[in-house]
């Protein structure tokens, strides 16, 4: 077995000890330097030796596995490993500045700082998952932000990867996670589902916008359990002045069943960037936790709290896209909308967890401060907010898988493509103009869209006319 | 023991069954994925329309240094004590008509286990390989693994791709592999790998299977290649052999 590591200046596989960063429970972090590598990394090494735990053991193991597969923003880079036959390790990238952690002391914080923080960690919560991993250790110690701002993930000792073998689930009965932040599938075993780290994440967003944990503390596991059956004070009860919009995507992502959750982490990260297009529910308003009759159903149903449930398939993030379509609303472009419903219509009907953003751009002029009024006096974005709602109608979708968004710009195309990247679009739907002398005057903007856009785009033509 | 360079890509092949559009498909495949080294798991001929063929071709690769044990349907050619069901035994008797001395002479000669470095070759459950014992579960794969130190045991026979492993603290895991997506075969853990059939896939997915081990950066890689499976079919057909033979191909069942 290992040696135990000590002194700086030690050296490990190339790597030289500079200073001992964190003494955690299951391992210590090093920071070290190697002469090939610009900056210092950190080397995290696992406390394992007589009467460790075999967990941590595990637990690196699968670190070791996941960690150099994963690539982005949202993780630290993998540099290296070493193995349990000589000295284990793992060398990533350092990141500056802190974890969510000491924000604990100045809790609440601002509504809007909270979904700031909340639109960040579900922007990278659907980044890992679409690297097939479900993290299922989320918390404020697990949680750090780049000098640009996005959200790092850390530590994928409990994590679970859907192409390689989960040696944490086979050999512990006894699910393994942060008590207050655990979902209650993951206490019946379920390691494979997305949706338990959005629960994380509404434990958190709860958390940091009440200055209460939902469930408490409690690590006993008769504590932790009571969350398969009992929900949350609701926010608005510890807080009267709580958004009804936050109070509506908090609870939805702390509801017991994963099915009742955000189907995906950029669904949840769509309404916390568009607040005022969250469709409230009875969720929103509630002022008290679910009557003693639900609680008692939920209880006494099996399905909910059963020991040690058959691992499900969890559906991937491709089978809850964002559906995007840019509306153009003019007159004499009827044949044109009519073909983007009917396309949109066929898309949505394969994959029933779709959500569709309908937008529409309007034009502003390059120098002149346009009026928002038209010349009837109208306002020009309502007049477009309707056109688009009323586009959707025939389509009868539920609201809570509507969107409609007037984009004010210069630029066209280029406002398109920003809403595509800031809010993780799968797929945009555009029609071509077939007016050729439009086109000559302004520049294709499905052609800029099919060829810059970082999603699957589909350029819609009315139906052919007899020539 | 031979020695090659130090990190190489080596393809393992089980349970051809004389399926040549199959095994020519996954050949082709793993020589694009840059193979360098060969091993077949047993069971070259039964089932399929085309033994002569894949036993030539798998003895011409073992001539060039690929390594190949024995499988149940190699030694039924020369046993015909070995019991089978009755499909298979039709099958074994008229592959039996299509081989020649040489290569019944080459079936009779395979070993039943085949150590390389590390690494532990073997038709089916390795403590009585002769048993064909099919790897079904943990059970079989920790039985299995009891009997050799080697870091990584390949096997075949079952016809469904696994993957097993056993840590230091002897839990046995299980996983069901996905094609096309390297697991790293970490050093602390014993793993056993159990691979799909090349000729005759029984996971529902009628694709040919075959596995990529990459000694350098220590993954396996169970990889799915689509293969002409009418053709292969037609000749099954043809030559005879029982029709539900041909039928499977189509569903891989």
């Amino acid at each position: 077995m290992a040696k135990p590591l000590h002194e700086p200046g030690v050296m490990v596989d190339g790597f030289r000890l500079e200073q001992l960063v964190n003494r955690g429970g299951m391992a210590l972090l090093w920071r070290v330097t190697r002469p090939d590598l610009a900056a210092p990394v950190l080397m995290k090494v696992p406390r394992i030796g007589e009467g460790a735990d075999p967990a941590a053991i595990v637990s690196f193991e699968m670190e070791q596995m996941i960690m150099p597969k994963l690539s982005g923003i949202h993780v630290p880079k993998f540099v290296a490993a070493g193995d349990f036959s000589a000295q284990p390790y793992l060398a990533m990238e350092e990141i500056e500045g802190t974890t969510l952690l000491p924000r604990l002391s100045q809790l609440p914080l601002p509504y809007a700082e909270v979904a700031d923080i909340g639109v960040k960690l579900a922007t990278a919560l659907d980044d890992l998952h679409r690297q097939h991993v479900v993290h299922l250790d989320i918390k404020p110690s697990n949680i750090m932000f780049r000098p640009s701002g996005e959200a790092v993930l850390l530590d994928f000792g409990l994590s679970h990867h859907d192409q390689l073998p989960d040696l944490m689930q086979e050999e512990f009965r006894l699910p393994f996670g942060t008590a207050p932040y655990m979902s209650p599938e993951q206490l019946r075993g379920i390691r494979n589902d997305p949706r338990s780290d959005l629960f994380a994440l509404g434990v958190l967003l709860y958390f940091f916008s009440t200055g209460v944990r939902p469930f408490g503390e409690g690590e006993r596991l008769s504590t932790m359990r009571r969350r398969l059956w009992r929900d949350p004070v609701p926010p608005r009860a510890l807080r009267p002045d709580y958004p009804q919009w936050l109070q509506e995507i908090v609870l939805r992502c702390l509801e017991i069943e994963p099915a009742w959750r955000y189907p995906t982490a950029a669904q949840l990260a769509f309404d916390l960037s568009h607040p005022d297009q969250v469709k409230l529910t009875g969720r929103a308003g509630k002022l008290k936790k679910d009557p003693f009759t639900t609680v008692l159903r939920r209880r006494f149903n099996t399905d909910l709290t059963q020991g040690r449930a058959k691992p499900g398939s969890a559906a991937p993030p491709s089978s809850a896209p964002i559906i995007a379509v840019a509306i153009d609303l003019t007159q004499g472009s009827a044949p044109l909308t009519e073909a983007l419903r009917i396309t949109a219509e066929r898309i949505l009907a394969t994959v029933p967890s779709a959500r569709l953003a309908c937008l529409n751009v309007l034009k502003q002029g390059r120098i002149s401060l346009d009026s928002v009024l038209d010349e009837q006096g109208h306002n020009k974005k309502i007049d477009r907010l309707v056109g688009l709602r009323h586009w959707a109608e025939p389509l009868k979708l539920d609201e809570d898988r509507l969107t409609v968004h007037v984009l004010e710009a210069v630029d066209p195309a280029a406002a398109l493509l920003e809403f595509v990247q800031n809010n993780r679009v799968d797929h945009i739907l555009i029609g071509a103009r077939h007016d050729s002398l439009m086109r000559s005057l302004l520049g294709s903007v499905s052609a800029k869209i099919a060829a810059e856009a970082p999603c699957t785009v589909t350029v819609v033509r009315p139906p052919r006319t007899h020539a | 023991m031979r020695r090659w360079g130090k990190a190489v890509l080596i393809a393992l092949f089980a349970d051809i069954h004389a399926n040549r559009q199959a095994f020519e498909a996954c050949l082709d495949h793993a020589r694009a994925q840059g193979s360098q080294r060969y091993v077949f798991l047993g069971d070259y001929v039964g089932y399929g329309a085309d033994p002569d063929w894949v036993l030539t071709t798998v003895m011409d690769m073992v001539g060039q240094g690929a390594l190949a044990v024995l499988g149940n349907h190699d030694n039924a050619v020369g046993e015909p004590s070995e019991t089978m069901n009755s499909e298979a035994q039709v099958a074994i008797e008229w592959t039996r008509s299509q081989l020649g001395p040489e290569q019944r002479r080459f079936l009779a000669d395979l070993p039943l286990t085949v150590q390389d470095e590390s690494r532990l070759y073997v038709h089916a459950e390795a403590s009585k390989p002769k048993s064909w014992i099919y790897v079904k579960s943990t059970v079989e794969a920790a039985t299995s693994l009891s009997v050799t130190p080697a870091h990584i045991t390949f096997c075949g026979h079952i016809h469904t791709p696994a993957l097993y492993s056993l840590s230091i603290t002897a839990k046995m895991t299980a996983f069901t592999p996905v094609s096309g997506a390297a697991v790293p075969m970490l050093p602390g853990r014993r793993w056993l790998a159990v691979l799909g059939s090349v000729g005759q896939p029984r996971d529902g997915n009628p694709a040919a299977a075959y596995a990529l081990l990459d000694t350098d950066k220590k993954e396996i890689t169970f990889c799915r290649v689509p293969y002409d499976v009418d053709e292969a079919a037609a000749r099954i057909r043809k030559a005879g052999l029982p029709p539900w033979l041909a039928d499977r191909l189509h569903t891989g069942k």
